[in-house]
């Protein structure tokens, strides 16, 4: 138990998927215009890391390494996503149409996402059971959504900042991405993964 | 009131600038000399203009009927000076961007005779809409800043049940002292006002709130007020802005009016004392709003001090009557923290018209503003209890919608969060600006909606003709067939023919 | 080889079998953001935008097909809206405001031939045959559609007139911008 906790705290705040393995970055910087609409993008990518790792785990020890079909894994994989991707898509049409056009392009490029396959990639060199793959999966997740909600929270005071010409924009936003990176630096040595 | 009292009921918001009150409030009142010709305003109220009912070259008596009230909430108009009407024209308003508005020009006679009058001797055997009634017609409107008309406030408070009357005479923006002097010269009329006041409304009792730095008019108003137990001479601290409907009520009665309600609503109506005067001199003399205490101050001005002037009087000729050291740097319309800046002197002063203010070089300086340093002095400043430093960050990248989450509609725009911001930053301009757009785009929504349906009712319209046109065609048609066929029984194979083809 | 073609072949048939029936479940009949776009729009079906009507624009808003300044009635504030209900950024300093205009009748030149009252989609336009018309000014949504129809140009595009109601304080110059 007290090891799944550890592995959950390492997974979402010390090897957070976006600060310190930087992947994900283009949603990141994308959709984190306004809060609401990341936290949006968070629980859409939350949903599809968590479905597509599990499904990908499945694919992994059921069909690759019991036919011996490594070399098909990212193929695999990225096939897994895409339909967890265009899933989630059909479900936020119907459920909220106006979530759907603020996510935009960003929505499909879920599939894109590398985070998405990173996760999946990451569990199966850890050689983990489901559960603990599942927990993965899941915690670091939700430590993708927590950064962005964080980073839209900043990039809406920013906004209001006043900010010098030649930084205004993306470039001041990349600087505060990592000052973020940063602070996050400091929950290296509480836990492991 | 002990001295503990002082820190202990002091209220925490607000400020307390320079008041620069005396020695102008000393000054004994002056009565200015009937001008050569008035322009008198048709818009010096809120609410609808009023309309002029005389004809250019028509003679008027002073305190004659020249325009009518128009729709609920508006106000007459009456001749300030006896005289001739010379002409139905357009003057520049007493506002900030120096627009013109309609205004009625009187050449005076300088005789200054009176209409004849209809005073009503004893106001309280006559009903509450009666002497509310009289007020509507005499013209009197809110004489603090806000020129709301009176009569709808009296009929406000009688629906609402009103028990208490807050007799404002808090005065609290720096150098005006025209309330100062209507309460230390005319007390009697303010109390006798304030009686028929609380007649009017059908309050059982009237609370003078004053501030403390104005102890002369306190001692006036307790010796005028002694024979009516009713009438409490309350002295407030001095702070600004007292005078402000909310803050006053809040500090006289402890009640705090919520942000989406009036005063009315928690049982008091605040009335401003030259409103009282005012309602005494329309009720007891007849006499309709003609003529007020301006208060000339400001370190231009040769001899500062407060003068009795007819409506419409232009104030070139009020600052020629109290003299000028020097081209005024400024020109202020009201106080200096809430008051309008004029663009020039050739502005006739309306009802509203509290002071005015001729500002030198030194008064007039505004330093140039720095970045906001979220210091948080205007928040400890800001007697609504707002956030103006959120509210003006937002509104300087154009993110109106994100201000009024921040309850910019609450904001009186009393200026303490720009008086007490080390960076100098225009914080009010901000929010009238923004409050400015908000309202235009309300009005505009509105508008649309309007014009959506009048396209509806178009579309609908169209429609139903070409219905109709359709069905009147057929219905000819069908006329047309009949009488064929009636005219032409011989043919009635072929009629039966053709019946058959078109089946 | 025919075992990683077949897994694969499995899986691809598998997932869109599931994504085929998602599809019919989770189906949207029409773009439910056409209805919020058209409310925003002015309504008075003026075809400035090249669309039949309002609603044609609105739906061709939701494809993405038009862009948010289609609407010449609308303004700025129009495009601001419909830009925030989408989603979308757009450079909004391009887009000619010329501020609310309403339509005038220069009276000196007007014969009275109806004609523009006939396309006013809000009946704003007052008259009779013989007789001069007039707008009023309250009713007109700026669409211009009556401007193209008269015959002797009396009709023009007016800026609305500041009035005391209207103005509004200029947002402050900043110098720390």
């Amino acid at each position: 138990m007290k090891e799944f906790a550890l592995m959950m705290i390492g997974a979402a705040l010390v090897n957070n998927v976006i600060l310190a393995r930087f992947l994900g970055l283009c949603s990141f910087m994308g959709v984190t215009t306004r809060v609401d609409t990341a936290a949006g993008m968070g629980f859409a990518t939350t949903f599809v890391i968590t479905v597509s790792s599990m499904a990908d785990w499945a694919v992994q020890t059921y069909l690759l390494e019991a036919y011996g079909l490594g070399f098909l894994r990212t193929v695999t994989f990225i096939l897994v996503i895409a339909s967890a991707v265009q899933f989630t898509e059909m479900t936020i049409k119907k459920v909220s149409p106006s979530l759907f056009q603020m996510l935009g392009i960003y929505l499909p490029l879920i599939t894109t996402n590398c985070a998405v396959l990173g996760v999946a990639l990451l569990l199966v060199e850890g050689k983990m059971g489901f559960l603990e793959a599942t927990m993965f999966a899941f915690a670091s997740s939700v430590g993708y959504s927590l950064v962005m909600v964080i980073f839209a929270g900043l990039r809406e005071r920013l906004a209001l900042a006043h900010v010098p010409r030649l930084f205004a924009g993306p470039p001041i936003a990349f600087v505060v991405a990592g000052m973020l990176a940063m602070a996050f630096m400091g929950f290296s040595g509480i836990a492991t993964s | 009131m002990g001295f503990l009292d002082r820190f202990l009921k002091a209220p925490s918001w607000g400020v307390h600038p320079e008041d620069h009150k005396r020695p102008a409030a000393d000054a004994p009142l002056r009565l200015f000399p009937s001008p050569e010709r008035v322009f008198m305003p048709l818009s010096q109220h809120v609410g609808g203009a009023a309309r002029p009912i005389v004809l250019v070259g028509q003679k008027v008596l002073k305190g004659q009927l020249i325009a009518e009230a128009q729709g609920n909430i508006s106000a007459p108009i009456h001749a300030p000076v006896s005289g001739t009407i010379s002409a139905v024209g357009e003057v520049t308003a007493p506002h900030p961007s120096g627009l013109p508005f309609k205004a009625i020009t009187i050449e005076s006679d300088g005789q200054d005779r009176w209409i004849e009058t209809d005073p009503l001797a004893d106001p309280f055997a006559a009903t509450p809409e009666e002497v509310a009634r009289r007020s509507a017609l005499a013209g009197v409107v809110g004489l603090g800043g806000a020129t709301f008309p009176s009569a709808v406030k009296f009929a406000l408070g009688k629906r609402l049940k009103v028990g208490t009357l807050i007799v404002n005479g808090g005065e609290c923006e720096p150098y005006l002292s025209s309330d100062d002097r209507i309460m230390r010269d005319f007390p009697e009329q303010v109390v006798d006002g304030a009686r028929i006041v609380m007649h009017a409304i059908g309050a059982s009792e009237a609370l003078v709130g004053i501030e403390d730095n104005k102890p002369e008019a306190i001692a006036a108003m307790r010796k005028a007020a002694e024979p009516y137990p009713e009438v409490k001479i309350r002295p407030v601290p001095a702070r600004y802005p007292m005078g402000s409907d909310k803050q006053l009520i809040q500090t006289l009665t402890g009640k705090e009016v919520p942000s989406d309600a009036r005063a009315a609503e928690v049982g008091v109506l605040v009335h401003n004392v030259s409103t009282c005067a005012a309602v005494h001199k329309a009720i007891r003399l007849g006499h309709p709003l003609v003529e007020r205490i301006v208060t000339l101050n400001g370190g231009a001005i040769a001899t500062p001090g407060n003068v009795y002037a007819p409506l419409g009087t232009m104030i070139s000729d009020l600052l020629a009557f109290v003299g000028l050291k020097e081209a005024p740097s400024r020109l202020i319309l009201g106080g200096p923290m809430m008051g309008t800046p004029l663009l020039h002197d050739r502005i006739p002063i309306v009802k509203g018209a509290s002071g005015i203010l001729a500002f030198d070089a030194a008064e007039a300086f505004v330093p140039e503003a720095g970045p906001c340093i979220r210091c948080g002095n205007c928040t400890k400043a800001c007697p609504m209890g707002l956030l103006p430093l959120e509210m003006a960050a937002r509104i300087r990248v154009g993110d109106l919608e994100g201000a009024e989450a921040y309850a910019l509609q609450d904001c009186i725009s009393c200026g303490c969060c720009a008086y007490v911001c080390p960076s100098h930053i225009p914080l009010v301009q901000y929010f009238s600006h923004a409050k400015g757009e908000l309202t235009n785009a309300e009005r505009t929504k509105l508008r649309t909606d309007a014009t959506k349906r009048l396209a509806e009712a178009k579309t609908a319209r169209i429609e139903r003709e070409n219905r109709e046109k359709a069905e009147a065609a057929a219905r000819r048609k069908a006329e047309r067939e009949a009488a064929k066929a009636a005219a032409a029984p011989a043919a009635t194979p072929v009629a039966e023919q053709t019946q058959g083809a078109s089946a | 080889m025919l075992m990683s073609v077949g897994s694969l072949a499995a899986m691809g048939l598998a997932l869109g079998s599931v994504l085929g029936v998602a599809s019919r479940y989770l189906a949207v009949e029409e773009n439910p953001i056409e209805a919020e776009l058209q409310a925003m729009l002015p309504g008075s079906q003026c075809g400035q935008c090249g669309y039949v009507g309002c609603a044609q624009a609105a739906a061709a808003l939701a494809k993405g097909e038009a862009p948010v300044t289609l609407c010449p009635p609308g303004g700025k504030a129009t495009a601001e809206a419909l830009a925030a209900k989408l989603g979308v950024k757009v450079d909004l300093s391009k887009v000619s405001d010329s501020g609310p205009q309403i339509a005038e009748v220069t009276e000196e030149i007007c014969i009275g031939c109806c004609r523009c009252m006939k396309v006013c989609p809000t009946d704003a336009i007052i008259g009779a045959a013989k007789q001069i018309h007039n707008v009023i000014r309250e009713a007109c949504t700026g669409c211009s559609s009556c401007v193209d129809v008269c015959p002797t140009e009396a009709l023009g595009m007016a800026p609305i007139p500041v009035t005391l109601q209207h103005w509004t304080w200029p947002k402050p110059a900043s110098a720390h911008s």
